[in-house]
């Protein structure tokens, strides 16, 4: 599905990704975990082309996509829950939805989005400005979901959300999961990143320094104290 | 000062409202869009003008001075936008400086073809005369001018409001990089925004050209004033780029009937004032 080798992204000068390699295969959950400032957005960023690499190459669907403008890997079938939502503020919930819609004939519909959050089709008219900050985090979620996606990249879906609404996005990333989909998930939140997730990395200055199964993550204590703060 | 004098001024104002209408709200889209300032924008105006000219003296026709004169300068606003602006995508003092070098470069180029005489475009028989009302009378053509605002302003509102391109071009009005994200193809919506704002801009060229002229030095000066009216109206807002083409043209006229000596003053002053308690302009977001 996804294969990225040997990744090095900069800003500017400053050079922000030293090699990373992964890659996540049809149908499962792979997780980058790590402090702030550790380069897990400037992956997703490097991934869907908001930062294209320097070098290295991003592979997805047979496709070199590591020079695409962000549009066409979308196309390609690539959805982007982006950090801190940025839903389009001055459109309206279903405005947000419909302009995501790639009319692909693919499974995703504003009627089955609504089917999943039931909330986004009582606010279908409100501005998603006014929105709180767990609606915000579904409209996201179901706007990805509108371009009808293979692979689901996913900032830090739980940033900011209190407990409830934390597990509510747990359960739609496992409902999405059954559903067959592939999703790379960075995450800070590390219970629910062990439960979903079927593989885990750990990112540190822009290096992958761990990977392994969630279960031996959470047993490795000192990986956990070293890299992660637990 | 007679009612009389009120209300001749008002109309007088909302005319040439109208025409900044035409002239701004163009610029106020492709900042919106591309957050490109463009200085040459005043240049799609003032060579819109002069196309509309040469139609004029080949074809004796008004309507195709419009049409052709906004065509031809869609034309030269995607080539520049295509060939260059792109290019430099992100780098805004590298767009500022190529648009003034466009702007520069469209001067000599217009004073090379048409030379330094100005001209004025004939009004259309129609559009000639008075329309009266009682014992007020107004030019017929300023009157026109307010229509044609009008009828495009509400064309633009449907098309931005009410359809799915609309709703894209607002999405990357708010993020022009997540609207990428989700599968927008922002660079050609670009090009079409960009296109559509030289059109509106030589359509205002053509049309003002029958009552303020067409002579170099043209561009340079209506400049500002499209300026004033988006940053008074909000940079990227339709409803903020029409009432600031009306609020400048009131004041631009007032300005100049009341206190001819301060006419800059009544215009930018006020500009002043509304930046500096709203910052983004009266329509603007933050």
């Amino acid at each position: 599905m996804l294969e990225i080798a040997d990744v090095h992204t900069y800003y500017g000068e400053s050079h922000v990704l030293h090699g990373v390699s992964l890659a996540v295969g049809p149908g499962e959950i792979v997780t980058i975990l790590g402090r702030n400032g550790m380069g897990k957005t400037t992956l997703i960023r490097s991934v869907i082309g908001f930062t294209p690499a320097r070098r290295g190459t991003i592979r997805f669907k047979g496709e070199d996509i590591t020079r695409w403008p962000p549009f066409r890997a979308v196309e390609h079938g690539m959805g982007l829950v982006p950090q801190g939502r940025r839903v389009f503020p001055s459109l309206t919930v279903r405005e947000n939805l419909e302009v995501a819609a790639r009319g692909n004939g693919g499974r995703w519909t504003l009627a089955k989005v609504h089917e999943l959050f039931p909330r986004l089709q009582e606010r279908a008219g409100n501005r998603a400005n006014k929105l709180s900050g767990g609606e915000q985090q579904m409209l996201a979620i179901g706007r990805a979901l509108m371009t009808n996606p293979d692979l689901l990249l996913m900032d830090e879906p739980t940033e900011g959300l209190a407990p409830l609404l934390v597990r509510e996005v747990g359960r739609v990333i496992a409902e999405l999961k059954r559903e067959g989909l592939s999703i790379l998930l960075v995450e800070q939140n590390l219970p629910m990143a062990l439960k979903v997730a079927d593989r885990v990395h750990v990112l540190s200055r822009g290096q992958i320094v761990y990977s392994s199964t969630p279960s031996e993550l959470s047993a490795n204590h000192e990986i956990q104290s070293r890299y992660l703060g637990v | 000062m007679t009612a009389e004098f009120w209300i001749i001024q008002t109309f007088n104002g909302l005319s040439y409202g109208a025409l900044l209408f035409l002239l701004a709200s163009g610029l106020s889209l492709i900042f919106g869009v591309m957050r490109i300032v463009n200085l040459a924008h005043g240049s799609y105006f003032m060579l819109g003008g002069y196309v509309g000219l040469s139609v004029v003296w080949r074809t004796g026709s008004f309507a195709a001075a419009v049409l052709v004169g906004a065509l031809a300068i869609a034309l030269i606003g995607i080539a520049m936008e295509r060939l260059f602006l792109r290019r430099l995508s992100g780098q805004v003092l590298g767009q500022v400086l190529m648009t003034i070098g466009f702007a520069l470069i469209f001067q000599d180029a217009a004073l090379l073809i048409w030379g330094g005489d100005p001209y004025t475009i004939p009004v259309p028989g129609p559009l000639r005369g008075v329309l009266r009302a009682g014992a007020l009378s107004f030019p017929t053509y300023r009157a026109f001018i307010v229509v044609v605002a009008a009828v495009v302003a509400t064309l633009l509102w449907l098309a931005l409001d009410r359809t799915r391109v609309g709703a894209r071009i607002r999405a990357a009005v708010d993020d022009a990089e997540m609207a990428q994200g989700v599968g927008i193809n922002v660079p050609l919506l670009s090009l079409a925004v960009f296109a559509l704002g030289a059109f509106l801009a030589a359509m205002g060229g053509v049309i003002g050209g029958a009552f303020l002229g067409v002579y170099p030095g043209a561009d340079f000066e209506v400049l500002p004033y499209a300026f004033v009216v988006v940053i008074v109206g909000g940079l990227g807002s339709l409803p903020g780029a029409m009432v600031g083409s009306l609020l400048v043209g009131l004041l631009d006229n007032f300005g100049k009937a009341l206190f001819p000596e301060l006419s800059y003053f009544t215009l930018f002053a006020p500009m002043a004032l509304i930046l500096a308690l709203r910052p983004t302009g009266l329509f603007g977001r933050a």
